[in-house]
């Protein structure tokens, strides 16, 4: 196997892949992205905090239409992971409405995004159901 | 000296749709020379010109329109500020006179938009090698948009209406075309709507499907239009002839906010705490109570988006946004009409323009102007946009003798 990236800085890859937060070490909000400070409380000093991965699908939207490239549909989401909202893709399962249910049980999942000309592969990720719907 | 009454004299917006023979300065200078004739002035009498399009943000349009209309050396604010634009220019004009620095002043908003497809969700730049290399804020080595979730408009207002029915319940596919189904209905009485064709149930729900469970008739049209208002202070009014001064709308509250920050604001766009706060504000500003709006034109960019806003505004209680417009408020016979215009569904949604746009159509029911739309008595209705970034304008209008 060649080398893997992650297709985000903030999703480490490793024996348990997970997502890692810039948390605002006055007040304790979370950022993806890097930033200069903090938007909340205005503090500058920042700390990686690890999120949890599994969460419940607080919103999502089967997208049809999208950018040239991106494979249609797909279920875009946000997820509450103990307290910190997530954007990700819910994948793993058929995209239609009788399949993804507000409110259920998710977990994070990796999968390969593509390789580069040097053979690195992009490594993404997304959640995926914790159970059948009901329960099946 | 500063002053804090403040008027709409004149006020004008073109017909929405497509206009391929028409540029943005054409379109501009239709609706700025249209509401400088409907308020009685002429652009020699502006003190201070806004003017805003956001597709052409660096272009200058208001130095533009002024080089069609009437370059006359006065101060012009080029504003851009998503879909809060036209309301950001109005907001820019009525500062300039509650600040005391003029008396009257124009403000303007148009775009092309005519077929520009899905908007947001920007690509990368493509090099000739394909090497992953970290990139931007979140380091990321290829396009994220579609792989981390979506940040396209119709999927991120999805969501927002998903995460309400997830919250308080009953926010179904159904319900949210119902909305749609409204819309279309009432764009059948405004011969400037980009679309003014009445849709069944059937229709919206069985049309394709964009992002569930927005689908094509339940999204904005996008299209191209202008739109254009002379404000005027209190005191300058009073020396204008009977017409004018039973013609003027009084704003009785202009508000801007943006979104501060929230846990998920970041992930998700917060469109409901920056409008909450708007709305709170512009009651307070106005005396204006919800129950008090003979009729809202608030920012239906989809229909998932109308619903949350019935809550953000304060025409239901919290969390009744569903039981509120399933008791028919909504409807234009309704105890709360809503988007009577056909809203962005189908009068349509050139960027720039709705922000004056939405306040043309209140003002033409307060002056009893509104024709076959006309919703009777009015005397004091609402105007509310939201622009992803995020801006909020609201603004509260009333008929009031002068």
């Amino acid at each position: 196997m060649g080398r893997q990236i992650p297709l985000v800085e903030y999703l480490v890859l490793g024996e348990e892949p997970h997502l890692e937060a810039n948390e605002c070490s006055s007040c304790g909000a979370r950022y993806f992205d890097r930033r200069n400070a903090c938007a909340s409380c205005g503090g500058t000093g920042f700390h990686k905090a690890p999120i949890d991965s599994e969460g419940v699908l607080r919103a999502f939207t089967i997208v049809s239409m999208a950018a040239p490239g991106i494979p249609v549909p797909f279920v875009a989401s946000v997820i509450d992971c103990g307290g910190t909202s997530v954007r990700a893709n819910v994948i793993n399962t058929t995209p239609d409405p009788e399949h993804v249910k507000l409110g259920m049980k998710v977990r994070l999942a990796t999968y390969v995004v593509g390789a580069d000309d040097d053979g690195t592969e992009a490594v993404g990720f997304g959640f995926e159901p914790l159970e059948e719907p009901d329960g099946a | 000296m500063a002053r804090d009454d403040v008027w709409i004299l004149g006020i004008h917006m073109t017909k929405f749709g497509k206009h391929p023979n028409l540029d943005t300065v054409d379109l501009a200078a239709e609706a700025a020379l249209a509401a400088l004739a409907d308020g009685g002035v002429s652009m020699k009498d502006m003190g201070v010109l806004a003017a805003g399009n956001l597709m052409g943000a660096a272009n200058g349009i208001g130095q533009q329109l002024q080089k069609q209309i009437g370059q006359t050396g006065i101060p012009v604010y080029n504003v851009a500020n998503a879909c809060a634009t036209g309301a950001t220019a109005l907001r820019t004009a009525v500062m300039a006179i509650k600040a005391g620095e003029c008396e009257l002043g124009l403000a303007v908003g148009v775009e092309k938009l005519a077929g520009a497809g899905l908007l947001g969700g920007g690509g990368r730049p493509k090099s000739d090698r394909n090497v992953y290399e970290p990139h931007g804020r979140y380091g990321s080595v290829a396009t994220i948009d579609g792989r981390v979730g979506t940040e396209t408009m119709p999927g991120v207002f999805a969501q927002v209406g998903m995460e309400y029915g997830h919250k308080h319940g009953g926010a179904t596919f159904e319900l949210f075309a119902r909305i749609s189904e409204k819309n279309h209905s009432h764009s059948t009485l405004n011969p400037l709507a980009a679309y003014s064709k009445k849709m069944t149930l059937d229709q919206i729900m069985g049309d394709v499907m964009i992002a569930y469970p927005n689908t094509r008739p339940m999204c904005s049209a996008n299209c191209d239009g202008a739109a254009a208002a002379v404000v005027v202070s209190g005191e300058k009014l009073k020396t204008l002839d009977p017409t004018q001064r039973r013609r003027a709308v009084k704003v009785s509250a202009s508000v801007l906010t943006t979104d501060p920050w929230e846990e998920a604001c970041q992930v998700l766009p917060d469109v409901n705490t920056l409008t909450r706060q708007a709305a709170s504000q512009a009651y307070e500003q106005s005396g204006v109570s919800p129950e008090d709006l003979d009729l809202v034109e608030l920012h239906d960019c989809f229909a998932t988006a109308e619903l949350v806003h019935y809550d953000n505004l304060g025409l239901c209680a919290e969390g009744e946004a569903v039981p509120f417009f399933e008791s028919g408020a909504t409807w234009r016979d309704g105890r709360t009409p809503v988007n009577v215009s056909g809203g962005l569904e189908s009068k349509g949604h050139p960027i720039a323009a709705t922000g004056i746009a939405n306040i043309w159509e209140v003002c033409h029911h307060l002056r009893e102007e509104a024709g076959d739309r006309q919703i009777e008595g009015a005397t004091v209705g609402l105007a509310h946009v939201i622009g992803l970034g995020s801006a909020c304008g609201v603004h509260v209008l009333e008929r009031a003798a002068a």
